[in-house]
């Protein structure tokens, strides 16, 4: 006797926890051959709003975790994310990549969590000077997380795109809303569940799928978003990110689209393009 | 006046004036633009006068750059962007440091027309403006071979031509903060000094000029706001780097949106410097006078907003109101002025109508008795007590010698307080409590914090701001970044 | 209103404290003042008369002091309208001498005392060495405080010893030299000032002269606090007295620019401010012969006692 299969609903992931839209709207997302694989949650721009609220509540705890700590979760999640690697081929495949491909992708994300893993207690030390003032005084900059910050993931790889991008951000200790790629939100929502069985705090990280073209702009214009990380190409989207940011000298930072399978989509400087630089003084012994 | 139970320790003993000589100064009377390697007359023939703020006098009437003239400057800056990024760093640091020496040589000249052009005391330009200005060079010079090391993995290279826009309240530093890096890196440059001061860019240019620097690599152009527009929307220019007020660098964000031009923006603060009560009080107190009336409050980066512990609250304003008493406001080429003229007319209505603000929302005046001189544009160190975050004073930058004040009883309600605002350039705090200090510097949403000191500047340190007070920064190593691009 | 004073050492924990690298700054602010002119002539004439000349070495005789003594009293006969010095300050032995050489003149005799310059007795020999020059006809004494003591945490031991030579002292005002070459740190300096004040001093005094670093602008500037302090606290104003290393007018005339701007025009008279000093007298007397003549001076021409 054929057993019914039980399909996975698709939420948010907002503070740790994982709602539906409020909005209560959905978009469906088919596979190669035009099977529906899930209604995804069309994400509002009150999604948004309340995205940025609970990131902002969650990004001063964040920034104090050491930097230690921010490592192992991060490590933490590759091996969560390891143990349920089928899962994700199997996800991206419904997406139409071959196994093989999809493998590569999964491996690739969980090898990229395991590298900014490692930078979490080292890209200060890249980042930060003692500078030699010519004044009886010590002082020093060092780099700090830039606070809350709005991604807009690459439309494909879906997974390896999302993890490249949240990855050195999260361990920047910045806590982020990442808007996941329109025709591949599967392994998003199911890369939430392994953050939320990963030690990461509530609002560290949060998810939303939905349409750029409609969330974009308010991702611009939020006035408590301290920077924006822009993956595509497009001009026209990126000359509106840049003008609508402006309202709050928000910090936009742009990626191309094809980054990714490249060694260049893996970099310290990736972590340090979210990070503020703080010049610290203090008077020394006199001379 | 005489002693008093409000004031017991008045000074009787007032200082004669001692005038900087200006007699070894040579000034034109007029000022062309220097594009190209030589000073050229604007193709439009308009001019501008530049006023001396002290007395509202005419120093000099300078040229106007027009749309025009940007574009033949920015054309020369290309033409000679080839063979300047291609030069080795190691000659290309000679020029620099060549730059630095004779500004060095000529530091006294600097630093009496600086004075004179844009008001500020002749004790700051002459100590803190000009050897700083020649400091930053000499820094940058000693980089110019070394840019390899500075990004590990990353192959550096020039972006080409800067556009670069500076503010009146440090002309010749600002400058400096903006060409050193830029040539450093082999980027060629097109600068606009504020149109209130543009002279010692002007001498700046003839120093330039001497040092032999290839034609075209630096262009300085003298204009207004549409000289600077004039700039930013060259299609040619690869690179913006404004210092100004917050306004105009958000229009130049969106200005240049979907161009590939580089920006970084230093732009307007409202400090917050905080003293609690284990602070070594009476060197606070010096801290929040240098922090507040440096260079007339016209400092981006000024702590214009003064957190006082309540247990020392009294004290502490009681020993600054005394303090203020001695600040002597007046004549900027005389060396005992602390204070000299606000850099224009129109600042000082600002200011004023600010202090109307102030006074109209409620808050308490105070300001020391002092005699002002009765032409030119001044005002007097004042503070404004009773006053909250809701007040508009507390809010908006003044750019004046405008001191806030309010009490706290927290550390944590003081942090809140102090990132209490859309801003993020300094903050200053002051206690003998080294864990305090930590925590503290860690909290505040600045680029840069002061302990136990504030307003320090050195070419080595980063400055620069969080938030609205504008992104990348100058000064050290960092510094080099806003002017490169990496393959 | 000056209250009414318990004495009683004061709570050292809470002292106002202070950075080096943030001292100096102020004292770099003082001594970018510029004097020129009648500002200048005024300043030189006023710490010519603050300056206590001074003699304090094994050699002295009766008549180095007298000599001293009379160079108090005509610094430079061919200026008019000058002021004479605030006083001469030998060693008890020499305090009769110089009461009688200075005999109707308004110079007071200082003397040191309490085993000048260590320190290092027992109280009652200090007390007896005050006595004598008290008996002697001393104006003012100058004790030092027991840096040993105060090194080793006793602070009550010096705020007693201090209170002790005052009650001796009787008319005579009590200079209290700290000793700040001693002392360590500016902090020490901080403290030591109010463990003098609150015991009775009537002058706070930098050092003997016989320990190096003797007065700087530093540890002046931090008494200065300290005596404004003291008079925000009690209302009694107390005087201040750096001492050694002072021998130009500029240095000298960076010092009143310091009064000036910390304790202000009640503290600028010789009641309240001394320069313990003896090369500075005739480098003041340079620069005023200068001033009136505009012709840069020659030690030669001005007489060495």
């Amino acid at each position: 006797m054929n057993r019914l299969d039980i399909h996975k609903t698709y939420k948010l992931y907002l503070g740790g926890k994982f709602p539906r839209t409020e909005s209560g709207r959905y978009y469906p997302v088919h596979d190669s051959s035009g099977n529906l694989l899930a209604n995804m949650c069309l994400a509002s721009r009150k999604d948004f709003r309340n995205a940025v609220v609970l990131a902002r509540k969650a990004q001063p705890a964040w920034k104090r975790v050491t930097a230690l700590n921010k490592g192992q979760i991060l490590y933490r999640i590759a091996e969560m994310l390891e143990a349920r690697k089928a899962q994700f081929i199997t996800e991206l495949s419904a997406h139409g990549l071959s196994q093989q491909s999809a493998k590569k992708e999964v491996e690739a994300a969980i090898d990229s969590l395991v590298y900014y893993a490692g930078w979490s207690d080292k890209y200060q030390q890249l980042f930060s000077t003692v500078n030699p003032v010519s004044s009886s005084h010590f002082n020093f900059s060092v780099v700090e997380p830039v606070g809350v910050v709005a991604i807009k993931a690459p439309e494909t790889p879906g997974l390896l795109g999302l993890v490249s991008m949240l990855a050195p951000a999260v361990v920047g200790g910045n806590t982020v809303i990442i808007l996941a790629s329109e025709q591949q939100p599967l392994t998003a929502i199911s890369f939430a569940e392994v953050l939320h069985s990963s030690d990461v705090p509530g609002g560290v990280v949060n998810i939303l799928t939905g349409k750029e073209q409609e969330l974009i702009s308010h991702m611009a214009t939020h006035m408590d978003v301290n920077a924006l990380v822009y993956c595509g190409s497009d001009k026209t989207v990126r000359q509106s990110i840049s003008e609508l940011s402006s309202d709050n000298l928000k910090r936009t930072i742009f990626y191309n689209q094809d980054h990714w399978d490249k060694a260049q989509g893996e970099s310290p400087y990736i972590i340090e393009a979210t990070q503020e630089l703080k010049t610290t003084w203090h008077p020394t012994k006199a001379s | 006046m005489s002693a008093t139970e409000n004031n017991p320790f008045n000074a009787s003993w007032t200082y004669d004036k001692a005038p900087e000589s200006t007699d070894h100064i040579q000034l034109k009377e007029q000022y062309e633009l220097f594009i190209d390697g030589a000073f050229v007359k604007p193709l439009k023939g308009k001019y501008f006068e530049t006023i001396n703020p002290s007395n509202n006098q005419t120093i000099a009437s300078v040229a106007e750059a027009s749309s025009e003239d940007v574009d033949k400057a920015v054309h020369a800056a290309r033409a000679a962007f080839d063979s300047w990024s291609t030069l080795s760093g190691r000659e290309r640091g000679k020029y620099i440091y060549r730059i630095a020496r004779l500004i060095q040589e000529r530091a006294r000249e600097f630093a009496v027309i600086e004075s004179m052009d844009g008001g500020k005391p002749i004790r700051e330009s002459r100590d803190i403006d000009v050897p700083l200005a020649a400091n930053h060079f000499f820094y940058y010079a000693g980089w110019a071979d070394k840019l390899a090391y500075a990004f590990p993995n990353k192959t550096p290279k020039p972006l080409g031509v800067a556009g670069q826009i500076i503010p009146w309240n440090f002309p010749l530093l600002m400058a400096a903060w903006k060409l050193a890096p830029a040539l450093a890196t082999g980027n060629t440059v097109v600068l606009k000094p504020a149109e209130t001061t543009p002279l010692t860019a002007l001498k700046l240019a003839e120093i330039i000029q001497e040092s032999g620097l290839p034609k075209g690599v630096v262009n300085i152009l003298t204009g207004a706001g549409a000289t600077g527009a004039a700039i930013v929307q060259h299609p040619e220019v690869d690179k913006i780097a404004f210092t100004g007020s917050t306004a105009v660098g958000k229009y130049i964000q969106k200005t240049i949106a979907g161009t590939p031009k580089k920006l970084t923006l230093e732009l307007g603060g409202k400090g917050a410097n905080i003293i609690f009560e284990d602070a070594a009080i009476d060197q606070a107190v010096e801290g929040i006078v240098n922090a507040i009336f440096f260079n007339q409050g016209h400092v981006c980066c000024a702590g214009s907003r003064l957190f006082v512990q309540e247990s020392v609250a009294s004290t502490v304003i009681q020993k600054l109101k005394e303090r203020m008493e001695h600040l002597i406001v007046g004549d900027p080429l005389d060396k005992n002025t602390d204070i000299g003229a606000i850099n224009s007319t129109k600042q000082l209505e600002t200011i004023k109508d600010y202090v109307e603000k102030g006074l109209k929302e409620g808050g308490e005046i105070y300001q020391p008795v002092c005699d002002l001189p009765k032409k030119g544009n001044w005002c007097r160190p004042t503070l404004f007590l009773n006053v909250s975050q809701s007040h508009t004073i507390v809010q908006e930058e003044i750019f004046g010698p405008v001191l806030t004040v309010q009490t706290f009883r927290t550390i944590d309600e003081v942090i809140d307080k102090a990132n209490n605002t859309p801003y993020g350039l300094s903050a200053g705090v002051w206690t003998q409590h080294g864990a305090k200090i930590f925590h503290l510097t860690q909290q505040l949403n600045a680029g840069v914090v002061w302990a136990n000191t504030f307003n320090k500047f050195d070419p080595t340190a980063p400055f620069g701001g969080y938030k609205e007070s504008g992104f990348g920064r100058e000064g050290g190593l960092q510094g080099l970044r806003p002017y490169l691009k990496f393959n | 209103m000056v209250a009414q004073l318990i004495k009683m050492l004061p709570d050292l924990h809470n002292i106002p404290l202070f950075d080096a690298t943030g001292v100096n700054e102020r004292i770099d602010r003082f001594c970018k003042r510029s004097i020129k002119k009648n500002s200048k002539a005024s300043g030189l004439k006023l710490a010519l008369s603050m300056v206590d000349l001074t003699t304090l070495e094994g050699k002295d005789t009766e008549a180095k002091v007298r000599q001293l003594c009379y160079k108090a009293m005509h610094p430079h006969d061919l200026l008019k309208d000058l002021p004479s010095v605030a006083a001469v300050c030998v060693y008890p032995s020499y305090v009769g001498i110089a009461k009688k050489a200075l005999e109707g003149s308004a110079i007071q005799v200082a003397s040191v005392a309490t085993a000048f310059p260590s320190g290092q007795s027992k109280l009652s020999v200090k007390l007896d060495d005050t006595r004598f020059a008290v008996d002697q006809g001393a104006d003012e004494i100058d004790m030092v405080i027991s840096r040993g003591a105060f090194l080793s945490g006793n602070y009550q031991y010096v705020f007693d010893e201090i209170a002790a030579v005052k009650e001796v002292c009787g008319k005579a005002h009590l200079k209290v030299i700290l000793e700040t070459g001693e002392l360590d740190t500016l902090d020490n300096v901080r403290k030591a000032s109010e463990i003098a004040l609150y015991a009775g001093a009537d002058f706070i005094k930098t050092s003997t002269g016989k320990i190096q670093p003797a007065a700087t602008m530093q540890v002046t500037y931090v008494m200065l606090q300290a005596i404004k302090d003291y008079y925000l606290a009690t209302g009694k104003m107390v005087g201040m007295k750096p001492a050694g290393g002072i021998s130009t007018s500029k240095i000298a005339l960076q010092y009143l620019v310091m009064l000036n701007e910390v304790l202000g025009e009640r503290w600028m008279n010789k009641h309240y401010f001394r320069f313990g000093a003896s090369s500075l007298l005739n480098d003041l007397l340079m620069q005023l012969v200068k001033l009136d003549t505009g012709a840069y001076q020659s030690p030669d021409y001005f007489s060495k006692d």
